[in-house]
């Protein structure tokens, strides 16, 4: 691209905010009651995490790992493409954290650190925030409950979910799982940001704590 | 798009009566006041043809984006029915902009396919061997026999690109060849190109705040007789906010404006070198209004220059 410095994030947004909601509104009238099954999941996930222990810690990638796979297709492929040809891009990296969830968190196993206090309650606030927190604030702001975006059926609280869970890890692979999370923060952030939504700093906020409190952690 | 005239069926009383045929008056008369209205549109010619086109197109850079949904979609295909009605002809859009293409071309089903359109794609891909088959996907998208415009999307691999169309063109696969650029990016290749390949139109960003064209690409323009489309003429609704809270000068009514985006539209398409402007929008309203624009009186270049000290300094 050439005269590259003369581009806006602005000339990059291929969609209206009225458009990029309403596809959330027509997502979920679409999969209801596919939400009860998400928060159910989600909140079985948040019961394995506070028992610990290597079976569970293998069951909860899976689930991140189902999560992932299930918005890569059903999201960015089937819905958010038809508005955004980059999206097709996002299904693929997105496909590929599920994969390296099945691979380094159900086939290697994830280990979850012991709960001590302040590390575990960041990793558990990521998580309880994103399946009960995130889900409120588009209607806080202004949007429609009908726009709202539910951990496992959204890409953002999916997102800050899978981070809780990575700063409750430990082990070097878990590195690894970081990448396309923390990129996909900034590519939320960089998409609400230029349509000016209310919001848009909670992603990069989410990507900076997460990394932060994982760089102060032993690994 | 044709007003619906409801009449009441049951119990018929006379005061009914007369509301319905009062109704079916005021219908007929609008549509008659609608088809003198769209008569009068002011039209420019495509100096390489002689064909003419309407002053004002319209635009489908985030507008008709809207995906699957049912209700944006309809919405519209009202906005483009609109368009017609009010005299409208040339929209334009490219494989770039998301679902626009589909959109559109299922707008134009919904409303039987006008025989007024004018249709302005962009081949948009890089290597330029995989350009027909592109123009192919947009073509079944638009759902149209032939486009009568392509343009190389911000001179993406136009080396390639503008042979393929000129061979096209030969072929009587397409009618016309041209170029895009926004928002002042490569104007020296521009250049290079209007001087040395042959082209009918040039898409350029031109508006009261963003003149750079008007040094060399639209004297370009006239000179070597290319037609000029302008897009960004709100630079995508910055403009319009801009201006929107002041009130409109006391000499916008010599130039036959009552809104902001009138005169905005105005300034650009009364420049000689300009053909057409091509705004966006998803509301009926501005269609209409922005169409409005396409009529006499224009500004002359004494009132041009004011508008744009005015514009500058709000």
């Amino acid at each position: 691209m050439s005269e590259w410095w003369t581009y806006r994030l602005s000339n990059f947004l291929l969609f209206s905010p009225r458009t990029y909601y309403r596809l959330f509104e027509l997502y979920n009238s679409e999969i209801w009651p596919g939400q009860v099954l998400a928060l159910l999941v989600g909140l079985a996930m948040l019961a394995l995490i506070r028992n610990g222990g290597r079976w569970q810690s293998r069951v909860i990638a899976a689930a991140l790992a189902a999560s992932w796979l299930w918005v890569a297709w059903a999201y960015h492929y089937a819905r958010f493409a038809s508005i955004n040809w980059a999206a097709v891009y996002f299904a693929g990296a997105f496909a590929l954290e599920a994969l390296l969830l099945l691979g380094f968190g159900v086939v290697k196993g994830l280990h979850l650190r012991p709960r001590d206090g302040l590390l575990s309650a960041a990793g558990m606030g990521l998580v309880v925030f994103a399946l009960i927190v995130h889900p409120l604030i588009g209607p806080l702001v202004g949007r429609s409950w009908s726009q709202v975006e539910i951990f496992a059926i959204a890409p953002d609280p999916t997102v800050i979910a899978t981070l809780g869970v990575l700063v409750l890890a430990t082990g070097a692979s878990t590195w690894l799982l970081l990448p396309i999370p923390i990129l996909w923060c900034l590519v939320s952030g960089a998409t609400t940001w230029t349509m000016h939504s209310a919001d848009a700093a909670l992603m990069p906020i989410a990507a900076a704590f997460t990394l932060a409190v994982r760089r102060g952690l032993p690994s | 798009m044709r007003m619906k005239t409801v009449v009441p069926i049951p119990s018929v009383n006379r005061r009914k009566l007369l509301h319905a045929l009062a109704a079916a008056s005021v219908a007929a008369l609008s549509a008659r006041t609608r088809l003198a209205r769209a008569d009068s549109v002011l039209m420019r010619p495509i100096p390489s043809s002689g064909e003419t086109l309407p002053a004002i197109g319209l635009g489908s850079w985030i507008t008709f984006n809207v995906g699957y949904d049912e209700v944006a979609r309809a919405s519209c295909a009202e906005v483009i029915g609109n368009f017609f009605a009010a005299g409208g002809r040339l929209i334009d859009s490219s494989p770039m902009y998301g679902s626009s293409q589909a959109v559109i071309g299922d707008a134009l089903k919904r409303l039987g396919k006008p025989a007024a359109l004018f249709s302005a794609d962009k081949v948009w891909t890089s290597p330029g061997s995989r350009g027909p088959a592109q123009i192919e996907t947009s073509r079944d998208h638009w759902d149209v026999p032939r486009f009568d415009l392509l343009q190389v999307h911000n001179l993406l691999a136009w080396q390639e690109h503008l042979p393929t169309l000129n061979a096209m063109k030969a072929k009587g696969q397409l009618r016309y060849v041209g170029i895009t650029t926004s928002e002042g990016r490569r104007h020296r290749e521009v250049e290079e190109i209007m001087r040395t390949q042959r082209l009918d139109f040039v898409q350029v960003t031109y508006n009261a705040i963003d003149r750079d064209v008007e040094a060399r690409i639209l004297p370009l323009a006239r000179e070597r007789g290319i037609a000029v489309i302008v897009n960004r003429p709100f630079q995508q609704g910055a403009l319009i906010e801009r201006v929107a809270r002041r009130p409109l000068p006391p000499w916008a009514a010599e130039i036959g404006c009552t809104s902001w985006a009138q005169l905005l539209l105005k300034f650009i398409i009364s420049h000689p070198a300009v053909t057409c402007a091509i705004p966006a929008t998803t509301s009926v309203a501005h269609v209409r209004e922005n169409m409005e624009a396409a009529r006499e009186p224009l500004p002359h270049e004494a009132m041009r220059r004011r508008m744009a000290v005015h514009v500058a300094a709000l």
